[in-house]
């Protein structure tokens, strides 16, 4: 066999949630990425967010396409179910599964090839469509499975492990998301647990469609000097502009404050979202703005990270379409069966 | 001589230029008078300006499928009148706007025309152009009223429901109709030698086209989901699956839906989001045609392999998306077979008529969630898109739905050691568990095929083989539960096999061919993976007949590689090139064979003992597209 569970021993001083459950019951089984991979911070982000948000884990439908990133929903939550769909095409799933359960908290995670390459086309469709899910690139700027090609975002100049310079211009899928109509986009770094965990939780609660484009690094591919994706040039480079604490509903506020520093959001389940502006002049409900904000840094090779823009009353596919709050797939025959009577008065009026 | 209720009607119009309901309110006439009828759109890949014709069958035989030879034309459009006086059969008649002069060296002696002033009529009664243009359609419905006998007061009524509501509307158009029924009664030896009359044969019959049905099955089947990217000739099912689950799913109080459509950015993205709602447990589909189909192709493979239920219809049409994509084929039997890489197959099934349209829509979404498989329903652009005589459709308020082995949360419970892909029955077919059912039982991750039995990560090529060999004995499990073929007559010496819409002239074609002394078991295909009964019937005969509508006998390949009965036994006959095949064709092809191969017939007759000669010397002849009128 060539997979490895995890032992389930629970060691008996390990913090419970309010659902009774530790963190280890929201692991996968141990991953097989290469030592020091990125993508396997974002999944133990993921693991400690879920937790700390006491949602039990079956409830969560993981959804993927192909790639290193893509193996990861097997990485985290063991106790859910998982799709590692087909490479690029993991948003027309997600859509899919959402549509059917719409009470399921749906993780998709991709990589930058799977979402800015191949599926730069359904990346771009279900930001319009506002299918209710956390939306998570992993983006290393290569295509890690493929062994280190050159992905979509990977920034012009910046060269490959031999030195060899990309000749073009990188897809930056924060500003698409942005300009597309996401309500609720953000970008952090694997390496910035504290920045990257709150960011996930607000996502996974927030109403609608929310993206986090993580730079995640490729330590096989990517991590070299030249390279933009590296986690040197991210903590050099690296610029932080909203950052967002999550507080739980019903939890005490502990944190001081400056007054005037901080702005509370009201998430839909009774929890907030502290977003404490780094840069006073940045204002996250403004698209334009924050537009504006990512393409200058841009500009100037920095990366901008934090919550970039949210739109707390947002709604999602399902308030588009206006479909039942009872999930599609627990409908049966009497819900969806016209019947012998109604199909009479069909046959008529085809008379 | 008079004959009735036996004609074939072809109205020559220009598209955009308002024919389709009054020639849609002359078919639903003689429908309503009893007449059985088969309706048929031939039109053009475009919105506005080319030419479209739109033919009815009327055959009180209930011969249904298409004939070659038209016995009465209404050229209405100057562009094709060439083609379209040559088309009428010897004795025809041709009905025409004499208003202006036509060229007369296309006049042919050996028809009758039927000249009517048209615009001339109309000019002194209607002011706006706009309206002389639309009413010139209603001016011959008036006229045929008329010439075949068509019961004016139900004409009249028709006008007056279609525009109830647009009260405004309906004075004019009977004015309309009475100026052409008036002008015919006035100069024109009325009624034809044609006619029609009224019958009580068509009992509870509903006119209807394939795609409508299906979308109603599919509704009755319990499909939520539809995502679907519009390509002709399957839009109108996705169309019509948003119009009636509108009204029959929707929650009176809240006004909330039971159902969703997507129209999504393309293919891929369709079956994608197909999948991924079979993947939690609702029922979905999408519908497409060849193109669509080739881009799903990857998907497929992976729901074939992921073992995932989805429902699609291929409503096929003729050649690529630049090639006739508002003409019909059967072209896509071996793409949705064997669509994907990999080892893959998919059960199909062919439907004939609207009623198998619903029925097939809703099996196969039992049949999916039973074979936790892509379950692809072949239509084509004949049987979806033509509006058609046909059995009313029917409901077992009894009927379940079998979802196929899907575990509750109980069901979980009571179970030790449970491993998604097992074959804990023997018919290759593991248990299901839909995200969210147990809080720590029954997930697991769902990939391709790089797992063993209990969905766990593995590369061993005996687990790969393993689920290999178990995904054969599912594909058995499936030849038994696609629809059986039917067969009829027994002991003859030699066979004809056909599908789909190639159903339609095959009654009409067999009695012709009995006619000539060639007497032959028939049986219809209607699903794939074949049964036994479809082997043995190959198998039983010295040869057999295979009547299909593209050019490479597709499900003659498919039979051949299926059944591995010898090739040389299966006689292609072939038509491709866009109309649907007509008895004739069949007819001509068969007693070819059996002239080149001096076979004995039970009793030599001439050919055309019935029904005339068929006549090929038509516009639209075999493996003609019919002029340059698709775009
Ligand atoms: C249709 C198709 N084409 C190509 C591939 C090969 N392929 C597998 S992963 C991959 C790139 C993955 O890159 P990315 O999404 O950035 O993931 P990473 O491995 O970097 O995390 C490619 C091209 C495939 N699986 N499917
Ligand atoms: S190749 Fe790169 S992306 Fe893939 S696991 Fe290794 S470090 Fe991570
Ligand atoms: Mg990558």
């Amino acid at each position: 066999m060539t997979f490895v569970a995890k032992p389930r021993v629970h060691h008996p001083l390990l913090p419970t949630n309010e659902v009774g459950l530790t963190r280890r019951d929201y692991e996968g089984l141990v991953s097989t990425l290469c030592a020091g991979c990125g993508h396997d911070s974002v999944s133990a982000a993921i693991v400690q967010a879920c937790a700390e948000l006491s949602i039990p884990p079956h409830q969560f439908a993981k959804v993927s396409g192909i790639g290193c990133s893509s193996k990861t929903p097997s990485y985290f939550l063991g106790n859910s179910h998982g799709f590692n769909s087909v490479h690029g095409r993991m948003p027309s799933v997600a859509t899919g599964a959402n549509l059917a359960n719409r009470e399921l908290y749906c993780i998709g995670v991709s990589g930058d090839g799977d979402s800015a390459s191949i599926g730069i086309g359904q990346f771009a469709h279900i930001v319009r469509r506002r299918i209710n899910m956390l939306y998570i690139v992993d983006n290393n700027g290569t295509y890690g499975l493929t062994k280190g090609q050159f992905s979509a975002t990977n920034d012009k100049g910046s060269t490959s492990k031999k030195g060899v310079p990309n000749l073009y211009e990188p897809i930056d899928l924060v500003s698409m998301a942005l300009q597309i109509g996401a309500s609720f986009v953000a970008r952090s770094f694997s390496g910035d647990k504290t920045q990257l965990v709150p960011l996930i939780k607000a996502g996974l609660l927030h109403r609608g469609f929310a993206f986090i484009d993580v730079i995640s690094p490729c330590v096989a591919f990517n991590n070299h000097n030249g390279s933009t994706k590296s986690y040197d040039y991210l903590r050099t480079r690296g610029a932080s502009v909203v950052t967002a604490d999550f507080i739980a509903a019903g939890e005490e506020i502990t944190a001081d404050y400056a007054p005037g520093e901080v702005e509370t959001v009201h998430m839909p389940d009774g929890s907030q979202l502290r977003l404490r502006k780094l840069d006073t002049s940045y204002d996250p409900h403004n698209r334009a703005h924050a537009l504006e904000h990512v393409l200058e840094a841009q500009q100037e090779g920095e990366v901008v990270t934090g919550l970039l823009y949210v739109d707390p009353d947002a709604s999602d596919c399902h308030e588009i379409l206006d479909t039942v709050e009872t999930p599609l797939n627990a409908l049966g025959e009497t819900e969806l069966c016209p019947g012998s009577e109604a199909l009479d008065r069909i046959n008529a009026s085809f008379r | 001589m008079t004959t009735y209720n036996d004609f074939v009607i072809r109205f020559a119009n220009v598209n955009g230029s308002g024919s389709a309901s009054a020639n849609g309110m002359f078919a639903k006439a003689l429908f309503r008078m009893g007449v059985p009828i088969a309706t048929r759109n031939i039109f053009p890949s475009n919105i506005e300006g080319l030419p479209t014709w739109f033919e009815v069958r009327v055959s009180e035989d209930h011969h249904h499928g298409r004939r070659e030879g038209v016995d009465l034309m209404v050229a209405m459009n100057a562009e094709t009148y060439r083609e379209d006086v040559a088309s009428v059969v010897p004795g025809g008649f041709l009905l025409y706007d004499n208003s202006k002069g036509l060229d007369r060296r296309l006049f042919r002696a050996d028809i009758t025309e039927i000249g009517i002033p048209i615009a001339k009529l109309l000019l002194p009664e209607f002011a706006d152009p706009k309206q002389r243009k639309l009413f010139k359609n209603i001016v011959y419905l008036g006229a045929l009223s008329a010439l075949l006998n068509i019961d004016f007061e139900v004409i009249t009524g028709m006008v007056s429901t279609q525009y109830r509501g647009k009260d405004e509307l309906i004075a004019p158009n009977i004015h309309a109709l009475e100026i052409g029924r008036g002008y015919a009664r006035e100069y024109l030896d009325c009624p034809l030698p044609i006619q029609l009359r009224r019958t009580a044969g068509l009992g509870d019959s509903i006119m209807i086209d394939g795609n409508t049905a299906a979308a109603l099955g599919a509704i009755y089947g319990g499909a939520t989901i539809c995502a679907w990217y519009p390509i002709t000739p399957s839009t109108s099912m996705a169309e019509a699956f948003e119009k009636h689950a509108g009204q029959l799913r929707t929650e009176t109080d809240t006004g909330q839906r039971k159902f969703a459509v997507l129209q999504a950015e393309d293919e891929l993205s369709a079956i994608g989001i197909v999948i991924g709602a079979g993947w939690n447990g609702a029922r979905a589909f999408t519908a497409t045609s060849g193109p669509g189909l080739s881009l799903m192709s990857e998907f497929l493979g992976l729901a074939y392999f992921a073992e995932i239920p989805a429902v699609l219809f291929d409503i096929q049409r003729a050649g690529p998306s630049t090639g006739m994509p508002t003409r019909t084929q059967q072209g896509d039997v071996l793409l949705a077979a064997y669509a994907s890489h990999g080892d893959t197959k998919h059960p199909l099934m062919f439907p004939s008529t609207p009623k198998e349209c619903f029925d097939f829509a809703a099996d196969a979404m039992d049949l999916a969630d039973r074979l936790q498989t892509p379950v692809i329903v072949l239509s084509d652009l004949e049987v979806g898109m033509n509006d058609n005589l046909s059995e009313p459709l029917t409901w077992d308020d009894e009927r379940r739905y079998d979802r196929g082995k899907v575990l509750s949360r109980e069901d979980l419970d009571a179970i030790e050691d449970y491993g998604r892909y097992v074959d804990v029955d023997g018919d290759g077919i593991g248990y299901r568990t839909l995200p969210g059912t147990h809080p720590t039982k029954g997930a697991f991750f769902t990939r391709g095929t790089s797992r063993d039995a209990y969905a766990r990560y593995t590369e061993a090529p005996e687990a790969y083989t393993e689920n290999m060999d178990r995904l054969l004995v599912k594909w058995r499990t499936a030849a038994s539960l696609v629809p059986a073929p039917e067969i009829s007559g027994h002991g003859h010496r030699a066979g004809i096999v056909f599908y789909g819409s190639t159903a339609m002239p095959m009654g009409e074609a067999l009695e012709r061919l009995a006619d000539d002394g060639v007497q032959l078991d028939a049986m219809r295909i209607r699903g794939f993976p074949f049964s036994q009964e479809v082997t043995e019937f190959l198998y039983r005969h010295e040869f057999v007949f295979l009547v299909e509508q593209n050019r490479d006998a597709q499900m003659k390949t498919l039979l051949v590689n299926e059944t591995g009965v010898d090739a040389a036994k299966i006689v292609p006959v072939l038509y491709y090139g866009g109309m649907s095949i007509s008895a004739d064709i069949i007819q001509e092809s068969v007693l070819d064979h059996y002239e080149k191969m001096r076979l004995p017939r039970l009793w030599a007759v001439g050919r055309g003992t019935r029904g005339g000669t068929p006549s090929v010397q038509t516009a639209i002849g075999r493996g003609d597209p019919g002029g340059d009128s698709a775009a």
